[in-house]
């Protein structure tokens, strides 16, 4: 099955390269970076998008995909709202641009700065990030059912929810699943993912929805137990991590009856008003990446759903993501003041 | 190279008075950003501005007994002789206005122009030593952290029509 | 015996002739990194991340963790010579440093502090050595409370040091406080204290405010004072190396306590800042010439030294056993793990035993070989303070600029720098202290994350503080601390009493 996914995703690389072929060709003749190209991270060093930003500018030094070195930059002031604004003030720049997480919508809502995705040229979606619903290996819960009857059986609050940043993707998860159960947790919010998980394994906190990357190695090591993905499928990823359970093995949240889906985005973006010949070099820039078996690797150690779109196809991704995005933060009363 | 003249200058006591004051009003504006923000206690705990309003309180009673305690005190000492002022303003204007260009400029024609001005001036070198140092240093930098460790720095239109 | 057998095995490994030349090099950049202000041990094991992804694991991270203890040798160097700490566990390091320096004893201050260095790294790795697993279980017990508990000892630790009046040692440590509170507010996702104002949506970063108030600063006080550096006349030979080494072992209860402060910081993970602070606070407090702290006593660069390299090579322990970085640094690294193809966590030490001993191997060569390279150096940087002060001066101040820039890559931030640099010129003659107030904005925001955090898991009770054994126990050593002197003079009144 992983095997087959795995050439199915080179395959798509492939295909969609090939599809590209002929105008791409065309476009990496029109334009070309004629100076470095800085990579802007909107989040500390050390996190998810910190990782696939150095992941990717490590292969495109290995394989020597760009002329000019790429450069990435982390610009996390304001919870990502400074990398943004910096990228939306570099208009007529095509050496800059942005990888994204769930904050390209959370922070201008949450923070009432003034942007918005539309400032930005979409690129590609590069993957997408799955949430898990985790909790300690030694609790009783074998499944999200039992998890959440104990939930809502236990006095409001007193679970615990960890997770990263405040009013993000992990709270807006978290608040889904309380209007699920009909219950309420505590969210503790926490600097990084990777801290989140270890306070789970301190049973510091109760819970987490951590991404896979996050949590798989106290997963492996036998601390951590998944108990649904919020996913509409399972992750396609059979290799066994622990006592021979692999990420396919993972419930969907919505097969144990909590109807929550959330994906979060991992996508370029440039700064506004790039020309058409400028993202189709980033574009194909992207699709090499994406061909590389060190791509592949890494989207099979954080259990990546790989999903690649782009041009219309994508923005309308985002344009539907972004309403989302506001009906969710509007209910959880996460919207700043001013909005 | 200090001016040995006991010479005039600001009391220490009137400057201090000053910086002071000028704290207690940071204090002040500390407090104005923490009311915006909620400085009550909101259902999960203390709101963003909790603990800043506690904090610039702090800044205005702290301060305020400062005042007291320095004007109390029976000193008549100078802050510093005006010959002392003019040496520290001779560094703090030219590294203001080196600061203040440097987005227009580019950090590295603002750095020969200042290391240059510095050494001429305040160092009185001849001007191969003002030369070498002045243009050698930005190159350096340029190597040091744009090439070998892809750092950029701010560049202005020199930069852009070299290429670089 | 096991262990042993491994630690050889990884020996083998770390010597391999291609793995001593990637920690050679390795060394050389991390010591470059670690004086250029603005590029941080974090920034510069990110940088060259993407260079080892074409080494195996185990040079890769051989070089990248000789990056990082050339960024913790090279850090004292700046602090010693020109006040510019360039990472947030060098600042206690400026207080008696600096002043060495200034008396001529540039070359004595960078012995201790390397020398120091390489002592509590060694303790540290040792540790590491021996009891891995045991002390892994011990970092999983530190949720928020007892987090809050040790930023509450280091602040404890610290304050009542100053000479100072004592409400403007309160007013200074009020500042700081407000300017780290500058920006995101981590626990509600609000903004606050930014007043529309984007540029301040970041913060105010400790560097930008160290680098104006401690570097530029002193560069003021200099030019009243006249244009010259003092310090001129440190002696410029390895000699005085080798006459620091025979006064170090005077300092062992120092350096021993440090060592234990540093890993114990390290291991939490509350990391090597807070470290370096309580580990000078209580050097201050407890040894005999504790009054000359700050005046340039040599003890008091090793106390601070000491425990920032054991916390900072302690650090690597949980994040190699549960995946959780104790530094900005090690997260960095953490990173590259991943990025290898390693998944950091209790089943690393299983799996891929090469790897890991390699790294422990390298730890105590890459050390060494640090140790070696910056001591050889020392008549350089010594040297540096010779060179006349209308040449350094615009050449720091554009390094500062540099450094402060590119923190955020804001010019915003140089401004700031400017503004901070004229605020450590009045305050200093005003006669404030500006240690608390860099304690403030290190420490600041990241204590009141904890308290909130511990306070949400709570639910409010203040209780959470006092709830089990570690977190009471922390709390009162904090306590103690902070009432030292009240203590002191009781008991001494005892005493008095009883004679």
């Amino acid at each position: 099955m992983f095997r087959s996914a795995y050439r199915s995703a080179l395959i798509t690389a492939f295909t969609a390269a090939a599809a590209l072929g002929t105008s791409t060709i065309a476009a990496s003749a029109a334009w070309e970076p004629v100076r470095p190209v800085e990579f802007i991270v909107p989040a500390g060093t050390g996190g998810g998008a910190d990782q696939m930003a150095r992941t990717i500018q490590g292969i495109v030094t290995k394989h020597n995909l760009m002329k000019q070195p790429l450069v990435v930059i982390n610009k996390s002031g304001g919870a990502g709202g400074e990398g943004f604004l910096d990228v939306k003030a570099s208009q007529n720049n095509p050496h800059k641009i942005i990888i994204t997480l769930s904050n390209l919508f959370t922070t201008p809502l949450a923070t009432g700065i003034p942007f918005n995705w539309k400032d930005l040229t979409p690129v590609a979606m590069l993957a997408l990030d799955e949430f898990v619903l985790w909790v300690n290996a030694e609790k009783p819960y074998n499944n999200a059912k039992d998890f959440m009857d104990a939930l809502k059986a236990a006095s409001p609050g007193s679970i615990k929810m960890g997770g990263t940043g405040s009013k993000q993707e992990d709270q807006i998860i978290t608040v889904a699943l309380e209007k699920a159960a009909g219950a309420k947790f505590t969210y503790i919010p926490y600097k990084g993912g990777g801290e989140v998980a270890v306070q789970l394994v301190g049973n510091h906190v109760d819970s987490t929805v951590n991404n896979p990357i996050e949590a798989v190695a106290q997963w492996r090591g036998g601390k951590l137990k998944p108990l649904c993905v919020f996913d509409s499928k399972p992750m396609p990823y059979d290799e066994p991590i622990a006592d021979g359970k692999a990420w396919k093995d993972i419930p969907t949240c919505k097969s144990q009856g909590l109807d929550i889906e959330y994906l979060m985005l991992r996508g370029i973006f440039m700064s506004p008003k790039a020309t058409k010949d400028q993202v189709a070099y980033y574009v194909d820039l992207f699709n090499k990446v994406r061909a590389t078996p060190d791509w592949q690797e890494f989207m099979k150690s954080g259990a990546f759903n790989t999903t690649f779109m782009t041009g219309d196809e994508y923005a309308k991704w985002v344009g539907d993501e972004e309403k989302r995005h506001q009906d969710l933060m509007k209910e959880a009363g996460f919207l700043a003041p001013s909005n | 190279m200090t001016t040995n003249s006991p010479g005039a200058g600001p009391m220490h006591k009137t400057v201090e008075a000053g910086v002071t004051i000028a704290i207690a009003l940071f204090g002040v504006i500390v407090i104005i950003g923490s009311v915006k923000a909620g400085i009550n206690w909101g259902a999960e705990g203390p709101r963003a501005g909790f603990f800043p309003f506690y904090i610039g309180m702090a800044i205005v009673v702290s301060s305020a007994i400062n005042l007291w305690n320095g004007l109390r005190e029976d000193n008549d000492s100078l802050f510093a002789e005006w010959g002392q002022l003019r040496q520290v303003l001779s560094v703090v204007v030219p590294t203001a206005i080196y600061v203040g260009v440097m987005p227009f400029t580019g950090l590295y024609l603002a750095s020969m122009v200042f290391i240059a001005w510095f050494m001429r001036w305040l160092g009185k070198y001849n001007w191969l030593t003002v030369a070498a140092v002045s243009i050698g240093m930005p190159v350096i930098t340029y190597l040091i952290f744009e090439r070998w460790f892809l750092v950029p720095l701010p560049k202005g239109p020199v930069e852009e029509w070299l290429g670089l | 015996m096991e262990e042993l057998a491994n630690l050889f095995h990884g020996f083998a490994v770390a010597l391999q002739p291609f793995n001593i030349m990637v920690m050679l090099l390795g060394i050389v950049l991390g010591v470059i990194i670690g004086v250029l202000p603005g590029l941080g041990g974090a920034n510069g094991v990110a940088i060259l991340l993407p260079l080892t992804f074409s080494m195996s694991p185990t040079s890769a991270i051989i070089m990248l963790s000789c990056i990082y203890w050339g960024a913790l040798f090279g850090g004292a160097i700046t602090s010693i010579l020109f006040n510019i700490p360039g990472e947030p566990w060098s600042v206690a390091t400026t207080f008696d440093g600096y002043p060495m320096a200034q008396q001529g004893k540039a070359g004595e201050a960078l012995t201790a502090a390397f020398t120091s260095s390489f002592v509590g790294a060694l303790f540290a790795v040792v540790m590491i050595t021996l009891v891995a697993p045991l002390v892994a279980s011990f970092a999983l017990q530190f949720g928020p409370a007892e987090k809050f508990a040790v930023y509450f000892l280091a602040f404890c630790s610290f304050v009542g040091l100053s000479k100072e009046p004592p409400f403007k040692t309160v007013a200074a440590m009020m500042i700081g406080f407000a300017l780290a509170a500058v920006g995101l507010d981590s626990i509600t996702g609000q903004l606050r204290l930014t007043f529309g104002i984007t540029e301040l949506l970041n913060g105010f970063d400790f560097l930008i405010a160290v680098i104006g108030l401690f570097g530029i600063g002193e560069i003021l006080l200099t030019m009243e004072e006249g244009l010259a550096f003092r310090g001129g006349n440190a002696k410029i030979n390895l000699r005085v190396v080798i006459q620091t080494w025979k006064e170090l072992p005077t300092y062992w209860m120092t350096s021993l306590r440090s060592c234990l402060i540093g890993c114990w910081m390290g291991i939490t993970p509350a990391g090597a800042t807070p470290a370096s602070f309580m580990s000078y606070g209580i050097a201050k407090r407890v040894a005999k010439r504790g009054n000359n702290f700050g005046k340039g006593e040599i003890e008091g660069v090793v106390a601070p030294e000491t425990a920032a390299h054991a916390a900072g090579t302690a650090a690597l322990l949980p994040m190699l056993s549960l995946g959780v970085p104790g530094s900005p640094t090690a997260a960095v690294l953490l990173g590259g793990l991943l990025i290898w193809g390693l998944q950091p966590g209790p089943m690393l030490f299983v799996e891929q035993k090469e790897f890991v001993w390699g790294l422990i191997a390298s730890m105590y060569l890459g050390n060494l070989v640090g140790l070696i390279v910056v001591l050889t150096c020392v008549p350089v940087f010594a040297a540096i303070l010779r060179v006349p002060f209308s040449i350094i001066a615009p050449l720091i101040l554009v390094l500062c600029a540099i450094g402060a820039y590119s923190v955020h890559s804001s010019t915003f931030d140089v401004v700031m720098m400017l503004v901070f640099g004229v605020l450590g010129y009045l305050l200093k003659k005003c006669n404030y202290p500006l240690a608390p107030l860099v304690l403030a904005i290190v420490l600041g925001d990241k204590a009141e994350e904890a308290f909130r955090q511990s306070l949400l898991g709570s639910q409010g009770s203040l209780g959470v503080f006092f709830s089990n054994a570690l977190v009471s126990t922390i709390m009162v050593l904090g306590l103690i601390a902070l009432f030292w002197s009240a203590i002191q003079e009781g008991y001494s009144r005892l005493r008095a009493a009883a004679a």
